[in-house]
């Protein structure tokens, strides 16, 4: 086939068609701004942090002008804000809603207590949603601003555009 | 029989462009499942009690109702559109079927067929 | 119990320790009237405090009073109960020692249905058992949790091997798969 001849190596052990990021780039382009353009948050409000996350999708610091539009069902989400303290009891719940959600998603962990357990060190509270979770964005606040979790989404929007090839079939 | 043309392209224009949204999706989407994926969601817990409840009949009186008088609504399209044709016959004609059909109506109205819980 | 039968607090605490001398161990008069009470007779004196128009039941929780050191407690938990009395508008405190070996107490479920809930916190919390509850299960920690969280030689945070059982595995198999 000659795959030797018709590619190119641009790092060690990795051969490339010459030419494909020209065509590649721009559907990751179109990808990562249909994504990020329309984060589907997947409501998990566990404490105080839920009533700064209701204030901020509410009237006044409006979510919707971004095209974040909250759903209960993890099926048709794609982002999950942990939203307050994480308890044991709770964990494989959150857990399983992670694992329900489809790809390509994300987690948010909002406020000090999913950041790292906040205030709460002990026997019964998780040390940071991160024991079990991938975090993407850590939000820290008791509770955070309507203001910083719009920045920690806008974040998001953020390390979302910088992505490359997360999508095909092919993809673990 | 010129009429039918377009008709014949649309058809195949919406067959196509919807088997390619459909193709697009089987090619660009990320496909990882896996047992704990697929189980039915009941907000985290484990899946528990029976999802089939008991059938309520206003449904089906609903569809029955909107079937009869969408079936009218057939009817009357056509008389429509040559009713200057068929004048005055043709009009006495329809108004009877129309009656039929209000009497029936009033008769749904009066048994709270209409009435949605 | 009509209002026109309603007799004050005084006379009411006086009755009470002509009726039941054996029982109670302590009456303090004060903000709240605390009564101290063993546990044999508890559930005739609720009784009769329910008869005598303490019909509000406003808490329950259990003390545990290991290491104190204000005064000489005779034994190691004490549940505590609120009592409330609407058509008075007087509060009263019922205190009843429960011994660390022997540590269980009568159920009140029987006289107010919200005890249940209560109970199920303070056994959950304390270990005591309560002897008549019809549902005795925890309520706060999962179901499968070993130890009593309130009691004071609990430690405030689990070493690695006594972590509970399901969040142990939840936490390596995250980390395996990462």
């Amino acid at each position: 086939m000659g795959v030797e001849k018709s590619t190119i190596e641009i790092a060690p052990s990795v051969r490339q068609i010459p030419g494909t990021p020209a065509f590649i780039t721009p559907i990751d382009k179109i990808f990562n701004w249909a994504r990020a353009s329309s984060i589907w948050p997947m409501t998990f409000g566990l404490a105080c942090c839920a009533i700064e996350m209701m204030a901020t999708g509410a009237s006044h610091f409006d979510l919707d002008r971004f095209g974040i539009i909250f759903r209960a069902s993890p099926r048709q989400a794609d982002c999950l804000i942990v939203a307050g303290t994480v308890t044991k009891k709770m964990a494989p719940m959150i857990k399983r809603v992670y694992e329900q959600m489809a790809e390509p998603k994300y987690v948010i962990a909002m406020g000090s207590c999913a950041c790292s357990g906040g205030i709460f060190r002990t026997y019964s509270t998780v040390q940071g949603v991160d024991e079990f979770l991938p975090v993407d964005i850590y939000l820290p606040g008791c509770p955070p601003r309507p203001e910083a979790l719009i920045y920690a989404l806008l974040q998001l929007q953020e390390k979302m555009k910088r992505e490359t090839g997360r999508w095909g079939f092919w993809r673990k | 029989m010129g009429g039918l043309l377009p008709l014949l392209i649309f058809a195949g224009l919406v067959l196509v462009i919807g088997l390619s949204m459909l193709l697009a999706n089987r090619l660009i989407a990320i496909r990882k499942p896996f047992p704990e994926k697929l189980i039915a969601y009941e907000c985290g817990i484990d899946p528990s009690g029976d999802t089939k409840g008991p059938f309520k009949v206003k449904f089906y009186l609903i569809a029955l109702i909107f079937l009869i008088f969408d079936v009218e609504v057939v009817f009357l399209y056509p008389w429509a559109v040559v009713f200057e044709e068929l004048s005055w016959f043709g009009f006495v004609e329809i108004f009877i079927f129309v009656v039929m059909l209000f009497a029936a109506y009033l008769y749904a109205l009066s048994e709270g067929g209409l009435k949605w819980e | 119990m009509g209002i026109l039968e309603k007799i004050d607090m005084e006379t009411l605490l006086k009755n009470l320790k002509e009726k039941f001398p054996r029982y109670i161990l302590d009456l303090r008069e004060g903000d709240t009237t605390t009564l101290t009470v063993k546990r044999e007779g508890f559930l005739e004196i609720m009784q009769f405090l329910k008869g005598e128009g303490f019909n509000h039941l406003i808490d329950l929780c259990g003390v545990d009073y290991l290491n104190y050191k204000l005064e000489a407690k005779p034994e190691r938990f004490e549940v505590v109960y609120h009592l409330y009395s609407i058509s008075r508008k007087e509060l009263l405190r019922v205190k009843v020692p429960i011994p660390e070996k022997d540590c269980w107490q009568y159920s009140l479920t029987s006289l107010w249905k919200t005890a249940n809930w209560f109970e199920r916190e303070c056994y959950d919390m304390f270990g005591i058992v309560f002897k008549g509850h019809p549902d005795l299960r925890r309520i706060l920690m999962p179901e499968d949790w070993e130890g009593f969280p309130l009691r004071k030689d609990y430690p405030l945070q689990l070493e690695e091997e006594r972590e509970w059982k399901v969040y142990r595995e939840l936490k390596t198999k995250a980390r395996g798969a990462r």
